[in-house]
């Protein structure tokens, strides 16, 4: 019987900029640890992630870049050059190996495709992706090689299909976005909390993809310091309409947990509750639509301890139907508890009043209410041409 | 920036003797809202807006008799004392033109042949571009006193961590005259670092906030 596949190999913690930087893959093994320890994960269903070509990364990505990484990667590319690929800067600084770490990570994104479409596997998770900010041609905002975008774009031509890419990190999925702006085999849907304040500044609700992509790009930008109850109406009701709209044969989440209340680059108000919906109502509907063909990565997510563990693993668990709830294994606290700087959270949920209640909250949800009409505008039935 | 960087240099325009139907479809099949009417050596005559058009045609109230309107040339429903702005006029002056003159496209003369058009949303797109909010970019914002050097003082401390600024702009303080807002877009997805290190040193930063929880 065919099982969910989980992508893991402990070289993903390659993806290492510096010590202190926000982006720390350690993430990944905290929570492959915090499944293991809570028997969610068994070994057969572990796969080890293959090493994207240059070939397959150049679906999306520029050669003359690749090159750049590689060089970078060994100390050899020099400083103008790295700037205008965007490496060696604050937020993608350049470290040993880097096209290696980065190429793995693309790999193994297209491990989970191949897995799902060859009907190896009935669902797959690879923690190590998501890299949604990744351009053609400059690295940007922590993200090498976009592997989300290679993969979609490797899933259109090797298996025909018509893909929706669905990113509820709360950074907009610009670099996925601008990738598939003009093509109508490609759906993208991002949630994200609004750019006036946050990096990357794009995904307005305005934007709607260009020529024959018109109408296949979805931006629900948020207000700051919305909460689960407004975030999952938001998230329910566009993916269940877009579903509706686009009719995929797939779907691809991106998985960022950095919308959460704790996280500290972002200004969002969710807790564990959100994190515990978006991965089922992802699975429900795959489930309907695409005969269950669903991809997931991670993305974002800078509370590593607190935060990102339980989120990924939630996406795990409803994978595999299973549905954690109470204390955390005391093991896995005992382990981490001495290599963290924060005390962890000791329950799968987050206690309630973990936050002051938001004064604005009504307004906040009304507004966001309107974006979500304006997003969903055009493909509601009462616009459609007769 | 200049008139003639952000100018649609190939105009749809209109002739004279083109009828008020003609010029209904025109709108229509380019999605714009005005048409400059020229000769045949490309002066410019006059212009009508869509809002012209309607008011000069037959309401829906007056049957089958009146529809002979929407045959009438634009010589006779066109704007004749027409505003209009020159290549190297300087941005700013034309946004204060749109402003001032509440209107929503400006014909753009040379030697007194029509050679583009402005639009108000070309006003917008510019506005964008110089918030820098079209590229990859975080908000900063700080309140500074309002004296010289502080703009250079505070693009310093950014300097120091190889970040690109990709905007900035100045404004007064809503409270008081003796402070200054400074907003800039600088290319990071991580502004704690910068923002800690001006507040350590003293700057009042309005955004990103200081978390409540320290990690
Ligand atoms: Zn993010």
């Amino acid at each position: 019987m065919t099982k969910p596949a989980f992508i893991y190999s402990t070289d993903m913690l390659n993806y290492k900029f510096s010590d202190g930087h926000p982006f720390n893959q350690l993430r990944v093994k905290l929570t492959y640890d915090l499944l293991s320890a809570s028997g969610l994960l068994s070994n057969e269903q572990i796969i080890a992630p293959r090493i994207a070509t240059d070939q397959e990364i150049a679906l999306i990505h520029d050669v003359s870049y690749i090159e750049a990484v590689k060089k970078a990667g060994a100390g050899t590319l020099n400083e103008a050059v790295a700037a205008n690929h965007g490496l060696g800067t604050e937020d993608t600084p350049i470290f040993p190996r880097m096209h290696e770490a980065s190429a793995l990570i693309t790999g193994a994104t297209l491990t989970a495709c191949d897995l799902v479409m060859e009907g190896k596997a009935t669902y797959a998770f690879n923690p190590s992706g998501g890299l949604h900010h990744g351009f053609r041609g400059k690295a940007s905002g922590f993200c090498i090689y976009n592997d989300s975008a290679v993969a979609i774009e490797y899933l259109k031509r090797n298996y025909g299909v018509k893909v929706l890419y669905v990113d509820t990190d709360a950074h907009h999925g610009d670099g996925v976005q601008w990738a598939f702006y003009e093509d109508e085999r490609v759906c993208t849907l991002s949630l994200h909390e609004t750019g006036r304040y946050l990096f990357p500044g794009t995904g307005s609700v305005m934007e709607k993809g260009q020529g024959d992509g018109y109408g296949y790009s979805f931006n629900i930008p948020v207000d700051a310091f919305t909460e689960d109850e407004s975030w999952l109406q938001l998230y329910t009701t566009s993916l269940q309409e877009v579903m509706d709209y686009f009719q995929p044969d797939v779907i691809m989440t991106q998985n960022g947990a950095d919308a959460h209340y704790f996280d500290p680059l972002t200004h969002l108000s969710v807790t564990m509750d959100t994190y515990k919906a978006v991965p089922k109502l992802a699975k429900a509907l795959a489930d309907r639509y695409c005969q269950g063909r669903w991809i997931a990565t991670g993305g974002g997510g800078y509370d590593i301890w607190r935060v990102v563990p339980r989120a990924w693993s939630y996406i795990w668990a409803v994978m595999n139907e299973q549905a954690p709830t109470g204390n955390l294994p005391i093991e896995w606290l005992q382990t981490w508890q001495k290599e963290a700087p924060v005390q962890l959270v000791t329950t799968w949920e987050d206690a309630p009043g973990m936050y002051k209640p938001i004064p604005r909250k009504q307004e906040i949800t009304d507004k966001n209410n309107l974006t979500l009409e304006k997003a969903l505008f055009h493909i509601r039935p009462y616009h459609k041409k007769t | 920036m200049i008139v003639q960087d952000m100018m649609n240099k190939k105009p749809i325009t209109a002739e004279s003797h083109t009828t008020i139907k003609e010029a209904f479809i025109l709108l229509r099949h380019h999605h714009i809202r005005h048409l400059p009417i020229v000769d045949s050596a490309k002066q410019l005559l006059g212009i009508v807006s869509d809002r012209d058009l309607r008011d000069a045609s037959p309401s829906i109230f007056d049957g089958e008799d009146h529809q002979a309107a929407f045959e009438r040339s634009l010589s006779e429903v066109m704007k004749k004392d027409v505003i209009s702005a020159h290549p190297l006029d300087f941005v700013e002056d034309t946004l204060s033109t749109f402003y001032d003159q509440q209107i929503g496209c400006l014909p753009v003369v040379e030697h007194g042949r029509l050679v583009g058009v402005i639009t108000e949303r070309d006003m917008l797109h510019t506005l964008i571009q110089l918030t820098g909010a079209h590229q990859p970019s975080s908000h900063l914002e700080i309140r500074v006193e309002n004296i010289a050097g502080k703009l250079a003082d505070v693009a310093n401390h950014i300097k120091k961590y190889k970040i690109n600024i990709n905007s900035v702009l100045v404004y007064p303080s809503n409270d008081e005259e003796a402070y200054k807002i400074i907003v800039l877009r600088i290319n990071t997805m991580n502004p704690l670092r910068i923002a800690n290190d001006l507040r350590a040193h003293g700057y009042d930063v309005l955004w990103p906030q200081e978390a409540e929880l320290s990690q």
